[in-house]
């Protein structure tokens, strides 16, 4: 029991932290497209994580019930196919609408 | 859709299973031309190979999480974004789009416009080297092809037997 | 093990509070649909975690629903922003 809490205890932290990381680098970056590569990539993998998580500590926590890591796992699985869409369908509309990207030695935006 | 009615509601009767089943053919025999276009054999092995393909692409996703946070958390944030753009010989829907997704979630680079005509990919890349693993080494382009079969982007074709599929 | 949970809803709390920084300042639509789109993937987790510190298997059928009307809502959101109309 000690050795399932430590691996959820190990998934979460990791997941907690590609969230703060995706946070800190939409704080951080100049521009509007750096911001999306840091929120688009970074989210979905801290969320997989800690969905990750919850599904091991439910797996050995209450083993009767099948169903509910089934639902996780589907959301795990529409996390990662949604995410990169919306990404991409945003940064799609800003580039066709003319927000122009940001070079190397100009000031923030 | 069966499937996740299944989930939702929990109840494993075998009214609900049959009719879930019934609903669910009816559906994607009406909208079956909308779904699956291009080529369409084949799709046992194509399914197959979609699935070895996945655990690299689990890996190049926990590469470009560990990159993003070097780049984000590094005091002076080594950044220097581009936008390339590039051909591939890619036609079939459902490998443009799986090349889209892959590029998305792969290092350094996300996709902006997918020309579905020509094969023409618009990347806005963040730094130097991302960019190159796409544009010189090509690496996940002939990784695509190779699980539709169908010729990547070099001029000369991997499976010399199926240039009449195109 | 339920103190962690209670422990990692907070950090998530606290991180959906720094990119709602974001959504308040950030020059122009397209920052603010970015960060609406952040907060919302980041409540799902929320909403799981939430659902094994409270013992309710209700939340998790609450965050399947609310992924898919994030998902929708960011799409119909950039296709108008792209076209000015949703239907031409």
């Amino acid at each position: 029991m000690v050795i399932v809490n430590i691996i959820v205890t190990v998934l979460l932290a990791a997941g907690i932290f590609f969230f703060l990381v995706g946070s800190i680098g939409l704080l951080r970056f100049p521009d509007f497209y750096t911001r999306l590569h840091a929120t688009g990539k970074c989210d979905t993998l801290g969320g997989g994580l800690v969905i990750l998580g919850a599904i091991i500590y439910h797996f050995f926590q209450y083993p009767e019930t099948l169903l509910v890591p089934a639902k996780l796992a589907f959301l795990v699985f529409f996390i990662f196919i949604a995410n990169p869409t919306a990404t991409h369908a945003i940064m799609k509309a800003a580039y066709k609408t003319g927000v122009k990207p940001w070079r190397l030695g100009e000031e923030r935006r | 859709m069966a499937v996740f009615w299944i989930l939702l509601s929990g109840i494993f009767d075998a009214f609900h299973v049959i009719s879930g089943l019934v609903c669910c053919s009816i559906v994607s025999v009406i909208s079956h031309d909308l779904l699956v276009k291009g080529k369409s054999e084949r799709k046992l092995a194509k399914l197959l190979r979609l699935l070895m393909y996945l655990p690299w692409e689990l890996w190049q996703i926990v590469l470009a999480n560990i990159d993003v946070a070097y780049r984000v958390l590094h005091p002076k944030m080594p950044i220097d974004p581009l936008v390339i753009e590039f051909e591939t010989t890619l036609r079939g829907e459902f490998s443009l789009l799986t090349l889209a997704n892959s590029i998305t979630l792969t290092p350094g680079t996300i996709t902006i416009l997918v020309d579905p005509e020509r094969g023409k990919f618009w990347v806005h890349a963040i730094a130097k080297e991302p960019a190159d693993a796409l544009l010189v080494d090509q690496t996940m382009q002939r990784k695509v092809a190779h699980v539709f079969m169908e010729t990547a982007v070099e001029t000369r074709t991997l499976y010399p037997e199926r240039t009449g599929d195109l | 093990m339920i103190s962690i949970f209670w422990v990692t809803g907070i950090l998530i709390t606290v991180v959906i509070g720094l990119s709602l920084y974001r959504a308040v300042v950030g020059p122009g639509v397209y920052n603010r649909t970015a960060a609406v789109n952040v907060i919302g993937t980041k409540t799902i987790a929320l909403l799981v975690i939430m659902g094994y510190y409270f013992e309710r298997p209700y939340f998790f059928d609450i965050a399947l629903l609310y992924a898919m009307i994030n998902f929708i809502s960011t799409l119909v959101f950039a296709k108008y922003l792209e076209r000015g109309e949703l239907w031409s």
